[in-house]
């Protein structure tokens, strides 16, 4: 069965069609790439997703429940965590703080709440930042960091929004090796991409967004040379390596 | 159940004071619209600018007909000043920043006329305006009568200046998008701190008309704010036009409400009436500019 | 060696001495104008850290809330006038009631976001007072004086000497500073300090933001009304104009915004500032109505809110390189 399974979402603002009649299947424990020129829909998709949006039309099943317009609060719960494009780190709380709040919601005593926290950190590699104020990270610990925190919810499913922006070609490496980390964890991955190097080697599927609408979908290396996509990127080239 | 035949007459009333309750609003929307901050002290610039115009009367004798230009001026500078000393050094603080900062100023303010002028309730005795006119049957004192027509006729010239001057609209860019304007050439600092001058006036012309026939006392100012507050939100934050409809239309519910239901009770409808709006109509009645 | 520093923290042992020393003073100090100042310093803190918990750590910014200190003082006195009930009882009724008001209040207002919410307050707090002027059977605009009793601790009542007033509020605001610290590190302390950093990243979480808001305010509410309460037993007079009116709503935001917003002891720091100012102010500028002590808080607050808006509590941490641990 589909982890994951969209079926004809569309999401409207006022005149603009967003998304139009989107279907999106994401199995268990797999890695999608959700990748396409800018505007092409794939924030919307995702908050739609996540519960920041409410779609007019489709659906949205989660392990076969309907999710479709629950609350980010009810979304998270039912064991889907996200990132967001420009992160969200509680500033003033020290890094330990900020995965705490995630970890407090399967642990209801301060101490569990820690010992979860401390767990994650280790596991993403921010353990001995843990007393660093959130702000003063750098902003590739803060999307570390705030990965981490989603991940202290215990989540199945993660959707990581454009995870590797602004990221120096090491910074992304280490990245890379994270979702990598959480997959083996059997973690289901949804990631947002503009990075082509990086969305194209990792991920076991694409679906690939233009002007609001899907137009295609199928592995990395039969994505790299389909026409339409091709023809959507216009004026980058992207050759699968051999 | 009172009579119903004074019931234009009370219409008549609240409009008039519903243009004044107007202009004290399209001060502080003015100042909403282009910086998303709400001025706390929008009601103690009003009665500042109401001392102005008591003080030149008993000082020196200067009708507040007359002293009217002064207090505009005066509060142009007060806004202005208010801005640069001020709300300039809390523009990237957080929202809660920016919300002390204005309250800080209303406390200071108020507390300081009162310390500096006494809370005694002062009246100007012997305006040049004074005297009642009839019009079909219907009542109007001249002081209000042309507090309203001034108020109305401000409203309209700072509704032009927005729309046809070109820094008015460079203010109406600013409103809209601050890095876009930018691009432009437009200077948002010189823009926001015309806006809180002109904000500040529009109270300053409010003050100075009031002055010939209300009472003035240090705490005037919170009774006009609050409805101020409402007007805005009702109208539109942000909206000159909604800034004049609520208004009108608030000054008219408040006389209705003290009529039907009880003197008492004039401004507990206004209050419930502010409820109503931000939660079931948060835009307002005429939305954003 | 690192085990004996954790539990000798300079800072352990400066509350300590700080609490003894509070403690002490009414037995080496005799003055009792200067207990009733205490008392109100202890008062005020204790409002202001009430306020803190909704304002400071929640980040939910009420000008209302002289409405819960009036709502839980009008309760334990008219439970005392109308059925001859302990204040004792009458303290935990008022800040009861005063739960139960903010919940009312809180329902519509936390739909509502930023200035239009702080607005909102301000609204509904106007409209409750306005209630209690037209409300006859309450007393109405003159208010209720409170009978006096023979002095007792069962009738919460004490003319010949301030110092059980001086511990009971001292005790108060105790309990109130050690629920705080409890909270901050419970989960709900984290739940609160997320909506107020990032409400979105908060519900990303599993956050429900409005119920932990809603508990946030009921918390607040409680220990405001109780205050209240303490309040019409010390001068034995409520009124809307003394217990509900603007200028408490004002006092109850200053004294956290002075001393350190979202800070365990910023508002004690600010109440021991405000309060002694103000009575020095009043008794040595008299005939001014007394009102230059509301003048100095105002630019006070100006101050903080341009160059330091966490609070003075928070400057210490400002001249302190960033990066490093708390």
């Amino acid at each position: 069965m589909n982890q994951l399974q969209v079926s004809g979402l569309t999401k409207r603002f006022g005149g603009l069609t967003a998304n139009l009649n989107i279907d999106v299947t994401v199995g268990d424990g797999e890695i999608v790439g959700l990748i396409g020129p800018n505007g092409a829909g794939k924030t919307t998709l995702f908050n739609c997703v996540a519960g920041i949006y409410r779609p007019e039309a489709g659906r949205v099943v989660f392990e076969g429940r309907d999710v479709t317009g629950w609350p980010p609060e009810k979304i998270c719960r039912a064991g889907v965590a996200r990132t967001f494009q420009i992160v969200k780190s509680f500033g003033q709380m020290t890094v330990l703080e900020n995965v705490m709040v995630g970890a407090f919601l399967h642990n209801a005593r301060s101490a569990a709440a820690r010992a979860t926290a401390m767990e994650v950190l280790e596991f993403t590699g921010l353990a001995e930042k843990q007393g660093m104020l959130a702000r003063n990270l750098t902003i590739a610990d803060k999307k570390r960091l705030e990965l981490t925190r989603a991940l202290a919810t215990g989540p199945k499913f993660m959707m990581l929004d454009e995870a590797m922006a602004g990221l120096t070609p090491k910074e992304t490496q280490e990245a890379v090796e994270l979702i990598q980390a959480l997959h083996d964890r059997g973690i289901t991955i949804l990631l947002v991409e503009h990075v082509m190097e990086v969305v194209m080697p990792i991920s076991d599927r694409i679906v690939v967004l233009e002007y609001g609408q899907k137009i295609a979908e199928g592995e990395p290396a039969q994505i790299a040379r389909d026409e339409r996509v091709i023809k959507a990127y216009l004026g980058v080239e992207y050759r699968a390596s051999s | 159940m009172p009579e119903l035949s004074i019931l234009p007459q009370m219409v008549l009333s609240g409009m008039l004071i519903g243009f004044i309750y107007a202009l004290v609003s399209v001060g502080l929307t003015l100042i909403y619209g282009v910086m998303d901050i709400v001025n706390f002290a929008h009601g103690e610039f009003l009665m500042l600018a109401m001392y102005v115009a008591f003080w030149l009367y008993a000082l020196i004798g200067l009708d507040p007909l007359l002293s009217l230009p002064v207090s505009v001026l005066a509060l142009f500078v007060v806004g202005v000043l208010t801005y640069k000393l001020v709300i300039q050094r809390v523009l990237h603080a957080p929202m809660s920043a920016q919300i002390f900062a204005t309250f800080g100023l209303m406390v200071l303010l108020q507390n300081g006329a009162q310390f500096l002028w006494s809370p005694d309730y002062h009246l100007i005795q012997e305006p040049l305006l004074a005297g009642r006119v009839e019009f079909l049957g219907l009542y109007a004192g001249k002081p209000q009568l042309f507090a309203a027509v001034g108020a109305l006729l401000t409203t309209g010239i700072v509704y032009w200046f927005i729309e046809r001057t070109e820094t008015g609209r460079a203010l109406q860019a600013v409103a809209e998008d601050r890095e876009a304007a930018a691009l432009m050439g437009v200077n948002s600092d010189r823009t926001f701190a015309l806006a809180w001058g002109i904000g500040a006036a529009c109270v300053g012309v409010a003050g100075a008309l009031l002055a010939n026939y209300y009472y003035i006392f240090p705490t005037v100012g919170t009774v006009f704010v609050l409805v101020a507050f409402v007007a805005v939100a009702l109208g539109g934050f942000g909206s000159v036009p909604g800034a004049l409809l609520a208004g009108v239309i608030i000054g008219i519910v408040e006389v209705l409400a003290g009529l039907f239901i009880g003197p008492a009770y004039k401004e507990v409808i206004v209050y419930i009436l502010y409820m109503v709006v931000v939660l079931i109509r948060p835009q307002g009645l005429l939305g954003e500019w | 060696m690192t085990r004996r520093r954790q539990y000798l923290t300079p800072r352990r042992m400066f509350l300590v001495l700080f609490t003894a020393a509070l403690i002490a003073f009414p037995l080496v100090v005799k003055q009792g104008s200067l207990h009733r100042l205490m008392i109100l310093v202890f008062l005020y803190a204790l409002l202001g850290e009430a306020w803190n918990i909704l304002g400071g750590f929640t980040g939910q910014v009420s000008l209302g809330h002289a409405v819960y200190f009036g709502v839980g003082a009008y309760t334990s006195t008219l439970l005392l006038v109308k059925l001859g009930i302990t204040p004792w009882v009458g303290m935990l009724a008022g800040g009861l009631v005063a739960t139960i008001l903010s919940q009312i209040i809180g329902y519509p207002c936390f739909r509502l976001r930023g200035h239009y919410f702080v607005i909102a307050t301000i609204v509904l707090a106007e409209l409750v007072q306005i209630l209690f002027i037209n409300w006859k059977w309450a007393g109405g605009a003159i208010g209720i004086s409170l009978p006096l009793l023979p002095e007792s601790w069962l009738n919460f009542e004490f003319n010949s000497s301030k110092l059980p007033y001086y511990y009971i509020s001292l005790s108060l605001l105790a309990t109130v500073v050690g629920a705080t610290y409890l909270i901050v590190k419970s989960k709900a302390g984290f739940y609160f300090r997320a909506i107020k950093e990032d409400s979105d990243a908060a519900r990303s979480l599993g956050i429900n933001i409005t119920g932990y808001k809603m508990l946030a305010m009921a918390i607040s509410a409680f220990f405001t009304g109780v205050g209240g309460v303490f309040y019409a037993q010390f001068v034995l007079y409520v009124s809307p104009d003394n217990v509900l009116q603007f200028s408490l709503s004002t006092l109850a935001m200053l004294i956290p915004v002075l001393g350190g917003i979202g800070l365990l002891w910023g508002p004690v720091l600010g109440a021991f500032i405000l309060i002694p100012m103000s009575e020095f102010t009043r008794i040595y500028l008299s005939g001014a109505g007394s009102a230059i002590d509301l003048v100095v808080y105002g630019l006070l607050i100006v101050l903080v809110a341009v160059f330091e808006p966490r609070g003075l509590l928070a400057l210490p941490d400002r001249l302190r390189r960033g990066g490093r641990a708390r």
